[in-house]
């Protein structure tokens, strides 16, 4: 397996468990039974799910990080951005921002104004729907990151 | 360290000043100081139990009891069960949406004797409110002067910071709030509740009505580090045992006890809606703790890249050279 498909299943995965330890940070997946599959019981615990986020937050940086400096670094010449990666990237960059002030928030004498909390924790829920239905759309009609 | 005061903030710490100097209460009760959240100090070994502050709690924080609307609506699945205590808004021997405050006892032997200490227990105001920091909507909100409360017309009644309370201390009504305006049968079960210290009260430059009424003045309220102190003070005065300190990584709740806390937690009725006194970790900083993996993750990202694209150059150079000139 080549290094490129290396670090395509391994940010898979990690938008995988970030979305659902995401998710988990509401009170559904115990209510709709979805923790009581053999499993998926963690989801039901929320320091839990709260410590998979933090991890797998990390991890989404890192490959951003790497795929953001690998891009700039080529010089554009060997690909270029379309117009569905700009969108998800813009996504992802949304997410990561909102998701940073989260993680400073959560912090001990950091209080933020209740008005910006609102806005932090619907922004982030909005940015992953917006991002989870544009990478169906992308999935779906065969949309790529990039041009090459 | 040097200070940038703007003119808005002076204008605003003259007012808040003004309005304390005006009220008559202490400048420490009042919260001005931004930088310092307000601490209770309980001394158990003065309450006789009279249920005072249980009574004054009711009646102060009557107008914020819920008012649900009956029937409920129907919750699907099944497992959504609703909470109801409006026809049990008496019952003080437990936290509920309509006692925020209620009395704990404990039959303990004090040097050889026997007697029964009386706590008064409601939520414990952590410095770092995981029930706050965890909502997922915002709905919890932590004040500057260190209260935490819960936004009545935000809250959906999902009973997550109950889950993640060390003392499980909201408590929850059903058929109340937001939710009945979105999707009452799938998503949100009512509003929680729980002690909000009297923030409206502390906000008009009173005093929590808990601590106004107590005949035997067994709670005072001032800056968290002052607390702390006179908290040290009476502990070695009475060769005592603090509780609230570092539970969950602090608190501004700090309760002195006579009897060691281990020996209450036993000797009281524990269960839902009756905290506990077990000694309690750091809840939030336990996830805080993997923020370095945070910090790290961008520098090693671009580390990686910087390297893999190097690698490349020099094969592609290495390549370049091999090639046979013509």
């Amino acid at each position: 397996m080549s290094r490129k498909n290396n670090v395509r299943y391994l940010y898979l995965l990690t938008v995988f468990f970030i979305t659902l330890s995401g998710f988990g940070q509401m009170p559904i997946f115990k209510r709709y039974y979805i923790a009581d599959i053999p499993g998926l019981g963690w989801l039901a615990r929320f320091y839990v799910t709260h410590y998979v986020h933090y991890i797998c937050a990390a991890l989404l940086i890192g490959f951003s990080a790497y795929i953001i400096t690998g891009y700039i670094m080529a010089g554009r010449k060997n690909s270029k951005l379309t117009v569905t990666g700009y969108l998800r990237g813009a996504l992802i960059i949304g997410l990561i921002t909102t998701g940073i002030l989260l993680v400073i928030r959560n912090f001990e004498g950091y209080i933020f104004s209740h008005n910006l909390i609102i806005f932090l924790d619907l922004s982030h829920l909005a940015l992953v729907m917006l991002f989870l239905i544009t990478s169906l759309y992308c999935l779906i009609f065969k949309k790529k990151w990039t041009t090459s | 360290m040097t200070q940038n005061i703007s003119r808005r903030s002076f204008i605003k710490g003259g007012i808040a000043a003004c309005a304390v100097a005006a009220s008559g209460i202490p400048a420490s009760a009042s919260g001005a100081d931004k930088d310092k959240q307000l601490a209770t100090l309980l001394d158990i070994g003065k309450c006789i139990g009279c249920g005072a502050c249980v009574e004054a709690c009711s009646e102060v924080n009557a107008g914020k009891y819920p008012e649900p609307k009956k029937p409920f609506p129907k919750m699907y699945p099944d497992r959504a069960k609703p909470e109801d205590w409006s026809d049990k808004k008496d019952v003080n021997d437990r936290l509920t949406p309509y006692n925020w405050l209620y009395i704990q006892s404990a039959d303990v032997t004090v040097n050889g004797e026997t007697k029964t200490i009386t706590i008064p227990r409601r939520c414990m105001h952590c410095a770092n409110p995981p029930c706050v920091k965890l909502c997922p909507w915002g709905s919890a909100k932590q004040l500057e002067n260190g209260i935490s409360r819960i936004d009545p017309d935000l809250c959906l009644g999902g009973a997550k910071c109950r889950e993640v309370c060390p003392w499980e201390i909201p408590q929850r009504q059903t058929g109340i709030g937001l939710y009945l305006d979105i999707l009452p049968a799938f998503a949100g079960n009512g509003v929680m509740y729980k002690c909000d210290r009297c923030y409206n009260r502390i906000a008009e430059g009173k005093l929590p009505a808990c601590i106004e009424v107590c005949p035997e003045n067994v709670q005072e309220i001032g800056p968290r580090d002052e607390i702390i102190k006179k908290a040290h003070a009476l502990a070695k005065e009475t060769n005592g045992y603090i509780y609230g300190e570092n539970e969950n990584g602090g608190t501004n709740t700090i309760y002195v006890s006579p009897v060691p806390f281990e020996t209450l937690n036993k000797a009281i009725e524990t269960g839902k809606g009756k905290p506990h006194l077990k000694a309690v970790s750091d809840s939030m900083g336990k996830a805080n703790n993997l923020v370095a993996a945070l910090a790290i993750a961008p520098i090693a990202g671009i580390a990686a890249a910087v390297g893999t694209f190097y690698k490349h150059s020099r094969k592609e150079n290495e390549e370049k050279r091999d090639e046979p000139k013509e």
